[in-house]
């Protein structure tokens, strides 16, 4: 036996082996692919054979053909073979060959679990190792599940070597099974402190790598990070762990302050460039994240920039690069400290490092001021003129746009001259951004309405040179721009000089080789040029002329209707047929000018590009109703079953996290809001851009500067942005002559009083008055826009799934399934199979501890709720202890609104509400139901995976306990779409803002109420310093904070910019609820603008209905029968008439407006349930007939009851 | 994460290419096309890092290169890395490629690329850095060689005599084609533990 194994393996000697196949290759370098299909060959032929290394031998040099671009998926199975072999040099050849080809459409792969267990479990730690360096390339959802227990298992290893690399893996079986993150997540934690470095440094990895997706959920991380921080030596762990701060700090303010003076020590230190880096990168983001409210942090910023100006001077290109791009971080926030290294960064243009011009660039784009704008653009014009590859000068072309065109063009001061750098720029041979430049012309155009003169007779000299801009066409994008130069001719004809010789240029046949849609624009506007020229001739009585102009029409439009494009030959036609009937009237003599000009009457104004997105739905239009009768089944059976699966799978994501998600957004919307309002280049758009456009005078009113003739206009492609930039500098002198004169006046006039005052006076940014009065008109919105973050939602996101909070306590059917033999008998899920993980228990234990705690006091409202409430809370206080080290927070810039109850959220689609509704209610149910539903409770946890398997439970049950009456939760059986409501009312509003507002009872405390007011900023100033006061009743105070009087006012803890809208919240207490009670209040602000600032004051009503002080709470109908015979309630009832909304909307209505919740319905006739928040039952019966409803309500108290019955009857007379 | 790591010489001929993110063949062979091309065109003194080729993923991602004699290792990296460290990294690769060949030349990547993913996969596993204590990565490395001679015992050696043989008949392959500076340190940047 053993003799043949040698004789065979002798006899196989002289198969190649990979070096013999490289070998082959090589000299066979001109017949290689024949050569390579041999060997192919050769190889099927060695994969039949029997002997391991053959085998081995065989899949060795399929993953060097791999290398090369062969596909070598058809040895899939041949590489499991050799993987499973016994010995350890084919199994690393097998595990390598499915490294590089195993992926998860491999339909063979599941076919590898059980020898991945098996080697997982080898007593040769190689064989591991090999096994989870393979596995870490190849894991696929199944395989992910299958070993997830067998590698968290391996996390705790005796060998460091397995131990790191099996924590390593749990990043990609995360990826691939998100639900094993939480069981395997305190074993995680673990290894931050294992003793050996290379473990420490693999779980500092995958928990970086997972926060950096997820970060807020790993916040309460952040105190044993920052023991690891100040205690690691090894810079690998330190980079990451900075890293993560970085990631963390924007979420929690107060962690920057800790960090700061650690990383600062840490960049006076260190001597690798690599760390120092990175905390200067986090101390940018610590930065950034406090710049809101931390004014003296000067030091930490001259500090990194000091330092990056080092990097950046270095003679290392790496060093210079990162510091370009840590500098351009800096910018965002810190514009100030970084323009002082200007000199620096116009330096770097001149590199010839590609990448480091191009990090130069994006820092130009935050550094141009009105004063270095075209300096700075010139110089970016000479290299230019100089870029040798396109990709570069394409690059400089955009970046000249965007920085000229940045923040509505704030930054020019002189639109010839943009304009005619526009021009210049046309002259760019093979660009890809002639369509940008157009774009930017056409805005230009329409949007400052002084420069249109020039623009036209800008556009008009590039129609006329036309052939050189088209020469050939093919591969030149730059032709765009005769698309912008002809509308604006056409639209702006008014304008031009010589109209007749603009309209013979765009009638030339060489017109028609170019681009159809330029063509289009060409015909179109030819007939407004024409139009405009009829009219002129008319004026001037010189019929003759204007017959010449029409002949000239009909002579060479037909060019255009011969054209191959559609849309240009439809035009063209149609054109055409069009002048020739007006050539009859004006044979006849009759007057046509102003019919033809009727025709393109009326002015274009900009639209925003999201305009048609935000405008909101109207109530009762339902988008996704059938306007015609479905097509039946029998015709669209192909297609239904998918889109029905679609639908299915888009709901089922937002079946998992839809407040988190809601949650998020707000967050990020209050960041993006917060970010902008201390943007200083972000330029906020007025409230009402029409209301503006109105406002601004006409054209004839703005002064139009003479355009200097002397300037040869007219000599194609001549640079002239020069020329302008020395009027420019002149006007600018004059200017500053002029003002110098003032001065020197004034200061004559004062110098007996002031001495030394103005004397230093340097010319800064806001003593450059544009050339003209621009006007430049905002682009329109519909009138009540919301803000959306629809744009930001990335559906597909992988790493969403990871987003999970991890401080909750874990459930029984969380644990990681474990494979066993198969029972014979037992064919159950693997989630219910497997015996509960040890770690599992720790949180249970805890849980219970609470409990008792509870108890002993004595409370009787014990809800599981509450306790894992309590348990995340005091895990938040936990952070807050370890973060309040630091020193205390300071407080203005903290934003404080709810995101639950944003406006915004009002407007989400319903069916989000309704699932969230019924989620609390199932939530609810445990409480309200009796005590034998404890353990359902249990379950009751919030825990989202588990959540829908839970609701179809629960759900089962409730039907089969009263499967008499079908329970309608909240009205909302029928999928009927309901009209979107909102419970914002009207505070107050003036000219200067909108106050709207929203009173919610506290679940937690019985005398409290939250008032929400959203403070919508109407006027184009800014308003600060808002201050919001209430006269308090005996029986309703406003909750001041601790040491202020009764008089004291609360500040409102944001700003508001023009146009913008925020949310605070204010809490009442409140004694007695049965009645509804109004306050008196004052809102007091500062509005700011250029003219300087002035105090306003706004003075309001708050109206505590009594149904705010109800709380939509479930109730079952079998409790609610028990409730009403008690016979503790107060009777009283109301009717109504002239009601004609159905009945599914009227009780929508009573949920919404006054906090109920349906218990049944039948037909119309329905019994609804509230709390109030000091425990009132409220029941009411609801009665629909003809056209009245009647609402009979019982109630604990009687004066409530004929309180809400009274609101409900206006409520209902609205309807 | 590291997304993947491309080594090729001065021609793009590739000689070792391990992605960590799933793509066809073809799809392998345009990614190392392209970024040979991105990075052979630039000087040798300018900066080590590119921004994204088009293929390989996106603004998020960065190509760390460096350039030794014949070879171009460049590593696809997205923005947890640090830029810096990585380059360290790849300083490391190398050294220890040096050190398990002994002088290591373009040659013993060329003819052992399977020894040079085995060395890999003890530094950087499944797109995340493993191990960077070039001692503790040789250590592993040859153990496993050890693991594997023993596990050879009488049949390898008659297979090792034929290589030798077949080595020694082939006098035309070049042997100088070293990379002379393998051990040029990056001025300025201080080694990293």
């Amino acid at each position: 036996m053993a003799l043949k194994m040698v004789k065979g393996s002798i006899d196989r000697m002289f198969d190649k082996n990979l070096q013999d196949l490289v070998r082959g290759i090589r000299n066979h370098k001109e017949d290689e692919a024949k050569y390579i299909s041999q060997c192919i060959d050769e190889i099927k032929q060695e994969l039949k054979q029997d002997n391991i290394a053959v085998k081995s031998n065989a899949v060795c040099k399929l993953t060097y053909l791999q290398m090369l671009g062969y596909d070598i998926s058809w040895a899939a199975f041949n590489i499991i073979e050799v993987m499973s072999a016994s010995k350890f040099t084919f199994k690393r050849i097998g595990y390598l060959a499915a490294s590089q080809c195993f992926h998860e459409g491999t339909d063979v792969i599941m076919l590898t679990t059980n020898q991945i267990r098996k080697d997982l479990s080898s007593p040769n730690q190689y064989d591991t190792g090999v096994a989870l360096t393979g596995l870490s390339c190849f894991v696929t959802p199944d395989l992910a599940r299958d070993l997830a227990n067998d590698i968290m298992t391996l996390m705790s290893h005796t060998k460091p070597y397995i131990r790191k690399k099996a924590v390593l893996i749990m990043y990609k079986v995360f990826l691939k099974y998100p639900e094993s993150l939480r069981p395997a997540f305190p074993r995680l934690k673990e290894k931050l402190e294992d003793p050996d470095p290379g473990v420490q440094s693999a779980a500092v990895n995958v928990i970086c790598e997972l926060a950096r997706r997820n970060p807020k959920n790993y916040l309460s991380l952040a105190p044993l990070f920052f023991k690891l921080m100040t205690s690691s030596t090894n810079n690998w762990v330190l980079i990451k762990i900075i890293k993560l701060f970085g990631a963390l700090t924007p979420l929690e303010p107060r962690l920057g302050k800790k960090l700061i003076e650690p990383l600062t020590n840490l960049i006076h230190s260190t001597s690798a460039m690599s760390l120092l880096y990175e905390c200067v990168n986090t101390v940018i983001a610590v930065l950034i994240s406090l710049s809101s409210g931390m004014p003296n942090h000067s030091a930490s910023i001259q500090l990194c920039v000091q330092k990056l100006r080092i990097l950046i001077e270095d003679s290392d290109q790496n060093l210079k690069y990162l510091g370009l791009l840590a500098m351009s971080k800096i910018l965002k926030t810190h514009p100030k400290s970084v323009q002082s290294h200007k000199d620096l960064i116009l330096q770097c243009l001149d590199d010839k490092d590609e990448s480091i011009r191009l990090r130069a660039l994006d820092l130009l784009y935050g550094m141009v001021s009105k004063k270095n704008l075209m300096e700075i653009v010139k110089k970016l014009m000479i290299h230019v003129d100089k870029a040798e590859g396109t990709t570069y000068r394409d690059e400089l072309l955009t970046k000249i746009i965007d920085i000229c065109s940045q923040s509505n063009y704030q930054y020019i001061t002189n639109f010839e001259w943009y304009i005619s750098i526009l021009v210049e720029l046309t002259r760019l041979e093979g660009t890809r951004h002639g369509h940008l430049i157009a774009a930017q012309m056409l805005d230009v155009a329409i949007r400052v309405k002084a420069i249109r003169k020039f623009a036209v007779s800008q556009m008009a000299m590039l129609l006329d040179n036309a052939h050189l801009i088209a020469s050939n066409t093919q591969r030149n994008g730059i032709c765009e721009v005769l698309y912008a130069a002809a509308w604006i001719c056409g639209e702006f004809s008014e304008h031009l000089e010589e109209a007749n010789q603009t309209l013979e240029a765009m009638l030339r046949p060489k017109v028609t080789t170019l681009p159809g849609h330029i063509q289009a624009v060409y015909v179109q506007n030819m007939v407004k040029l024409y139009a405009s020229i009829l009219q002129q001739k008319e004026q001037s009585g010189e019929k003759e002329a204007a017959q010449e102009i029409t002949q000239l029409m009909i002579e060479r439009l037909p060019q255009f209707v011969q054209s191959a494009d559609l849309e240009v030959q439809e035009r063209a036609s149609c054109i055409l047929q069009l002048i020739k009937y007006i050539q009859k009237l004006q044979i006849k003599e009759v007057p046509v000018a102003e019919e033809v000009i009727a025709l393109f009457a009326g002015e274009l104004n900009p639209v925003a590009p999201k305009a048609q997105k935000k405008v909101p739905v109207p109530e009762g239009l339902d988008l996704d109703a059938w306007i015609n009768e479905p097509p039946s089944d029998s015709e669209s059976e192909d297609e239904k079953p998918k889109t029905i699966f679609h639908d299915e799978e888009q709901r089922h994501s937002r079946h998992r996290q839809p407040e988190i998600d809601e949650e998020e957004l707000a967050r990020r919307r209050e960041a993006r809001k917060q970010e902008q309002a201390n943007n200083p280049f972000y330029i906020k758009s007025s409230p009402s851009p029409q209301k503006r456009y109105q406002d601004t005078p006409g054209v004839e009113h703005i002064p139009v500067v003479q355009i200097d003739l002397s300037v040869p206009l007219k000599v194609p492609g001549m640079p002239m942005s020069d020329q302008y930039v020395k009027l420019e500098e002149e006007r600018r002198h004059k200017q500053k002559l002029e003002k110098d004169k003032k001065k020197k006046k004034q200061k004559k006039e004062k110098r007996g009083k002031h001495h030394r005052h103005n004397s230093l006076h340097t010319e800064s940014e806001e003593d450059i008055t544009p050339a003209h009065h621009v006007d430049i008109i905002t682009e329109e919105m519909p009138e009540n826009a919301l803000p959306s973050d629809e744009d930001d939602k990335d559906p597909n996101d992988p790493y969403k799934a990871l987003d999970i909070d991890l401080d909750k306590p874990l459930a029984d059917s969380e644990k990681l399934p474990v494979q066993r033999h198969r029972n014979a008998e037992t064919l159950k899920s693997p989630d219910s199979e497997a015996p509960p993980v040890e770690k599992s228990k720790k949180p249970k234990k805890k849980e219970k501890k609470h409990r008792e705690k509870e108890r002993d006091k004595g409370k009787k409202k014990e809800k599981e709720k509450k306790v894992v409430e309590e348990e995340e809370e005091k895990k938040g206080e936990d952070l807050d202890f370890w973060l309040s080290t630091a020193p205390p927070p300071v407080s203005t810039a903290q934003p404080q609104s709810g995101p639950e109850v944003s406006a915004a959220v009002v407007a989400e689609p319903e069916e989000v509400k309704k699932e969230e509704r019924e989620e609390q209610q199932e939530e609810d149910e445990g409480k309200v139901s009796s005590k034998s539903s404890k353990h359902k409770k249990k379950k009751h946890k919030k825990e989202k995976e588990e959540k829908s398997k839970d609701k179809k439970k629960s759900k089962k049950k409730h039907h089969s306990e009263e499967e008499a009456t079908e329970s309608v939760q909240n009205g909302t059986l029928d999928d009927e779409p309901l009209p979107p409501m909102s419970s914002y009312r009207l505070l107050a509003e003036n000219p200067y803002i909108k106050m709207t507002y929203d009173i919610q009872g506290n679940l937690q405390n019985d005398s409290q109420v939250t008032v929400s007011v959203i403070f919508e900023n109407k006027s184009t100033s800014f308003l600060k310093s808002m201050e919001l006061n209430v006269l308090d009743s005996l029986n309703t105070k406003m909750l001041r904070p601790e040491g202020s009087s009764v008089h004291d006012g609360i500040p409102v803890p944001f700003q508001l910019p023009p146009g913008i809208s925020n949310e605070a919240q204010f809490v009442f207490t409140l004694q007695s609820i049965v009645m509804a009670q109004k306050l008196k209040g004052t809102l007091s602000f500062i509005v700011k603008n250029d003219e300087g600032s002035t105090h306003e004051k706004l003075d309001f009503k708050l109206h505590f209905s009594c149904a705010s002080y109800l709380i939509t709470t479930p109730c079952y109908s079998d409790a609610f029968a028990k409730l009403l015979e008690s016979g503790d309630l107060h009777m009283s009832s109301i009717k109504v008439d002239g009601i004609s909304i159905s009945f599914q909307h009227l009780l929508a209505k009573i949920c919404f407006h006054h906090h109920f919740s349906v218990v049944e319905r039948v037909d119309s006739c329905a019994s609804m349930y509230s709390r109030s928040i000091q425990g009132h039952h409220v029941c009411l019966l609801v009665k629909k007939g003809e056209n009245s409803v009647s609402i009979d309500g019982k109630c604990s108290d009687s004066t409530l009851l004929s309180n809400l019955l009274d609101e409900m009857k206006e409520t209902l007379s609205k309807c | 994460m590291i997304k993947a790591i491309l080594i090729f010489n001065n021609h793009g001929k590739p000689r070792l290419s391990k992605f960590y993110q799933r793509y066809s063949e073809d799809t392998q062979q345009q990614i190392i096309r392209e970024t040979f091309h991105l990075v052979s065109k630039r000087d040798e003194n300018v900066c080590n890092f590119l921004e994204g080729g088009l293929l390989i993923g996106g603004s998020d991602n960065k190509l760390i290169y460096r350039h030794y004699a014949t070879l171009y290792f460049v590593f696809c990296v997205d923005s947890s890395e640090s830029e810096l460290g990585i380059l360290d990294l790849i300083q490391v690769f190398v050294e220890t490629l040096d050190k398990c060949f002994e002088n290591v030349c373009e040659l013993d990547l060329i003819f052992h690329v399977d020894k040079v993913h085995n060395i890999l996969a003890e530094m950087v596993m499944g797109g995340m850095v493993l191990e960077t204590n070039m001692n503790e990565i040789v250590t592993q490395i040859d153990a496993q060689n050890k693991l594997e001679k023993s596990e050879a015992g009488l049949a390898g050696a008659p297979a090792r005599a034929v290589s030798a043989v077949k080595n020694m008949n082939l006098p035309e392959i070049p042997r100088n084609i070293n990379i002379g500076d393998i051990s040029i340190k990056v001025p300025n940047l201080p080694t990293f533990k």
